[in-house]
């Protein structure tokens, strides 16, 4: 290697990803750098034109601009760009780079680029994940609210209780109870100091030697018959998971997954500081999109509610980034949504007036069910009071319901394609009317209105007279274990879709709208696993409409095999969330974020995951078809319906 | 601008001079290189061939001194291509002093090894072929090289250069403005290789060796283009 090319080596070596390559990497790529120098205020690269090099800022700074011409990343010496539109197959720039400061740049030509990245690991990981790709943006975003970053003493608010073991378990519960905690740690005293001690406000050292939680009074109380004399060190657990007060929020979530406990601990060096609970990482987690819902109703008008949409998709980007889990990042998403639904129906009622009838916006499908991603589209519909006289109101809820689904649509949750929403009269109707809907939909269900109309299983209220829905909900689980040609039928459409494997485990592919190579992950997984999941829900009279909760619900009967629920929703977990990941990807590659994957873009271990996933859902399907049988039409066992034929 | 004007008048007619060269001269290796002439006079300096040079020398007098080493770094307003460059350690006719030992990095072991610039000639003359040569403070490598050809060949050996230390010069030494501040008794910018590059934020190198000031002289050619001309200045208004 020549000296000046020792130069480029050193300071290469300082940044990362170059400060971890193997030395003969580092070598090829010094050896082959260009240079070039960039006055500031000129443009590096252009939107569309040919990339064949990365660029590395070897001195000054240069910023990196979104299609929309928004500021997307700053950055100056050791910082690299290019890689992601090197990545790609064209290789045109999608991004354009001015410099802002005299810069030199030194390039490293697109073939030692591939070389390196075949054959180190971490290089390529990290071009492919964009390791700094939005340290500006998304490190402001990070600052006071992510998993990563906030450490637990921050979500810890009060101290823990403590008793000692010779506490009777009636005294622990009444201390319990008394101080609303759901645990108790058991701590006693000891003559000695040691490793596991820590000094009291008395002087004395104390140790830490078990946990007591309001589920271990369930488990080991109550279900072994103990009496309330006992004492707590008795029935305690004495495996304490603990983790401490600088820790990260996003470590003690992993211990508390790890453990399989919702209770941690907190200690600062030995001594407990508090109990951080599963509820207060999530509540955590919802109160940085609470600061979003809360600017959602203070906005004054439907444009001024539009512009909050990039907040939203920032919002998800940065929870997929933290390491939130899917049910988190969905929970979210749908309390920003229903805010969304909230404001522009309060907004509309301050336009059009008081409403003349009682009436309550209820939100279908994923939405529904608390788990939209990022794409949903909107699905809802208007219960009306049943006094309400179409002659006489029907203009208030037409112009309410254009108010909202308008607004709506320019909030980024574009109008449902199958026309379920609010502004169609035929879903705009009396609770009566609501009623006879569903009654129909069971005791008549055919094949194509079902598979138009399953949308309408899962259902929420948002806005309003909220017992409307709740009673519609009621309905429907009154209903559908009573109705087994609804269910057959019901299962026969769960089985429309099928996961895209091929005989031998293969991925079937399918071309997507731009001719690629794809899974569509959610026709092919996520919806018909929580197609599979509402016929066992029904079946089992479950008026939940969450997926998990259902799943919970289905849990309390033995209508599936042990170990199936958990396989379900190991599948859903993971299929959601590496739909969720590539959408935040899209985003952040200013692409419209959809549902598709490239399996090929997938590591192999989570391609084995996703394989596993699929079959999980496969299997479930066949069991469907054993499950719910379609009775003949003869010996129909349902009621009216029989005689009107079940098809 | 009036300095430059009367610089401007006194460049030499390099391509005559060249032509004249190539009859005159009687090294077959010489006249070959004559023979291929200059870049045209009228080429935009964005688009011209470029080569940094810079050599290593054991004195500032190239009659009494010689050169130790050699760097070439061939690039182009768009890019600098170090990978493309060459090197060599050449043998003193003199003996090398301790201190230049210690000023250049290179050891007296290197040089004991090392060949004579006649060795070299053919390969050199070929990499300057076609190429307009940059460098910082021209003086050294041109009468370096004339000299020690005419010791070796007792002929002579000129052509354009472009010098990066003239450009910052005209522009700190010898502008209105910089006699003003002189006049005034504030001292002068520094022009010499690393004060200059720092100027246009350039880096700082390891300097003192004639492949590493090579690279910078070509940097700093790049940064002055964009500063103090355009991409579509003719290089016979550079060169001299």
């Amino acid at each position: 290697m020549n000296i000046e090319q020792l130069d480029i080596r050193s300071h290469m070596a300082q940044f990362p990803p170059f400060d971890s390559l193997a030395d003969e990497h580092l070598d090829r790529i010094a050896s082959d750098v260009e240079i070039r120098y960039y006055q500031a205020g000129s443009e590096l690269l252009s939107k569309d034109q040919a990339i064949d090099a990365l660029w590395y800022v070897r001195s000054g700074a240069v910023e990196v601009y979104q299609r929309s011409g928004r500021l997307f990343n700053r950055l100056s010496e050791g910082d690299i760009f290019g890689y992601s539109d090197l990545l790609r197959s064209n290789r045109k720039v999608r991004y354009p780079v001015s410099a802002i400061e005299d810069t030199l740049i030194y390039f490293i030509p697109g073939e030692t680029f591939e070389a390196v990245c075949e054959e180190d690991d971490d290089f390529s990981e990290f071009v492919e994940t964009g390791g700094q790709r939005l340290k500006v943006t998304v490190q402001q975003q990070r600052d006071d609210s992510g998993l990563m970053t906030t450490r637990v003493r921050k979500l810890i608010t009060k101290a823990p209780l403590m008793v000692d073991a010779t506490t009777t378990l009636q005294e622990a519960a009444r201390e319990m109870s008394d101080a609303n905690a759901t645990c108790v740690l058991i701590v006693d005293v000891t003559d000695t100091q040691s490793a596991y001690t820590f000094t009291g406000r008395d002087g004395r050292y104390w140790q830490l030697n078990g946990i007591l939680t309001d589920r271990d009074f369930c488990t080991r109380v109550l279900a072994e018959g103990k009496s309330p004399q006992t004492t707590v060190g008795e029935v305690m657990s004495r495996k304490v998971i603990v983790t401490q007060s600088d820790e990260s929020v996003y470590e003690a979530m992993l211990s508390m997954l790890r453990n399989q406990v919702h209770h941690l601990p907190v200690l600062h060096r030995r001594q407990p500081m508090g109990i951080l609970h599963l509820s207060d990482i999530v509540r955590h987690e919802t109160h940085s999109s609470l600061f979003l819902v809360n600017n959602i109703f203070v906005q004054t008008t439907p444009a001024q509610l539009a512009r909050l949409a990039d907040e939203v998709r920032t919002g998800f980007v940065r929870m997929v980034s933290d390491g939130a889990n899917s049910e988190m990042i969905s929970r979210a998403l749908a309390t920003i949504g229903r805010a969304f639904i909230q404001r522009l129906l309060e907004l509309a009622e301050a336009e059009l007036g008081p409403p003349p009838v009682p009436y309550c916006f209820m939100v279908l499908g994923s939405m529904a069910r608390e788990e939209p991603t990022i794409t949903a589209d909107q699905d809802n519909a208007l219960v009306l009071h049943d006094s309400y006289d179409h002659a006489q109101h029907g203009e208030y809820f037409e112009s309410l319901a254009k108010f909202v689904c308008d607004g709506l649509a320019g909030c980024g949750y574009p109008y449902c394609k199958g026309d379920v929403m609010a502004i169609n009269p035929r879903w705009r109707q009396p609770l009566t009317v609501w009623k006879q809907y569903f009654t129909q939909w069971m005791d008549e269900p055919n094949g194509e209105r079902l598979l138009h109309s399953s949308i309408f299983f899962d259902l929420a209220p948002v806005h309003g007279e909220a017992p409307m829905v709740e009673a519609l909900q009621d309905l429907i689980a009154e209903l559908a274990p009573q109705r087994p040609v609804f269910l057959a039928a019901l299962a026969r459409n769960a089985k429309n879709r099928t996961p895209p494997l091929g005989f031998f485990r293969q991925f079937v592919m399918e071309q997507d709208g731009e001719h690629r190579k794809s899974i569509n992950l959610k026709r092919r997984g996520t919806a018909p696993l929580t197609d599979l999941v509402r016929v066992h829900a029904l079946a089992c009279g479950s008026n939940s409409q969450n997926s998990f909760s259902r799943l919970n619900d289905i849990d309390k009967t033995k209508l599936l095999a042990e170990g199936v629920t958990d396989r379900l929703r190991y599948a859903f977990e993971f299929m959601s969330m590496v739909r969720m990941r590539y959408q935040a990807a899209s985003i952040e590659r200013s692409e419209e974020p959809n549902n598709s994957v490239d399996p090929e873009q997938i590591d192999s271990r989570e391609r084995h995951n996703l394989k596993d996933a699929f079959e999980a859902i496969s299997n479930a399907q066949k069991f469907l078809s054993f499950r719910y049988i379609m009775p003949s039409r003869q010996d129909g066992t349902q009621g009216k319906s029989s005689s009107r034929g079940g098809r | 601008m009036l300095t430059l004007r009367s610089k401007k008048a006194s460049a030499p007619d390099w391509p005559a001079y060249m032509a004249s060269q190539a009859e005159r001269v009687k090294d077959p290796r010489l006249a070959r290189f004559y023979a291929g002439g200059t870049l045209d006079p009228q080429m935009p300096i964005g688009e011209a061939p470029l080569l940094a040079m810079d050599f290593e020398t054991t004195g500032l007098d190239g009659s009494r001194h010689d050169i130790v080493s050699i760097g070439l770094v061939p690039f182009t307003m768009e890019r600098i291509r170090p990978a493309a460059g060459r090197y060599w350690v050449l043998s003193p006719r003199r003996p090398l002093s301790d201190e230049s030992v210690a000023f250049h990095h290179i050891t007296h072991s290197e040089v004991e090894k090392a060949p004579d610039l006649s060795t070299i000639l053919d390969e050199l003359l070929e990499r300057l072929q076609g190429h307009l040569v940059v460098a910082h403070y021209r003086q050294i490598e041109r009468s370096f090289l004339d000299a020690a050809i005419r010791e070796r060949l007792n002929e002579n050996l000129l052509f354009p250069m472009i010098d990066t230390m003239s450009i910052e010069a005209r522009i700190h030494r010898q502008s209105w403005w910089a006699r003003l501040r002189r006049w005034a008794g504030r001292p002068m910018a520094s022009i010499r290789l690393n004060e200059s590059r720092q100027r246009y934020n350039l880096p700082p190198y390891t300097g003192h060796h004639a492949q590493v000031d090579a690279l910078a002289t070509a940097e700093l050619l790049q940064a002055q283009i964009l500063h103090h001309h355009t991409l579509e200045t003719p290089v016979s208004e550079l060169w001299r």
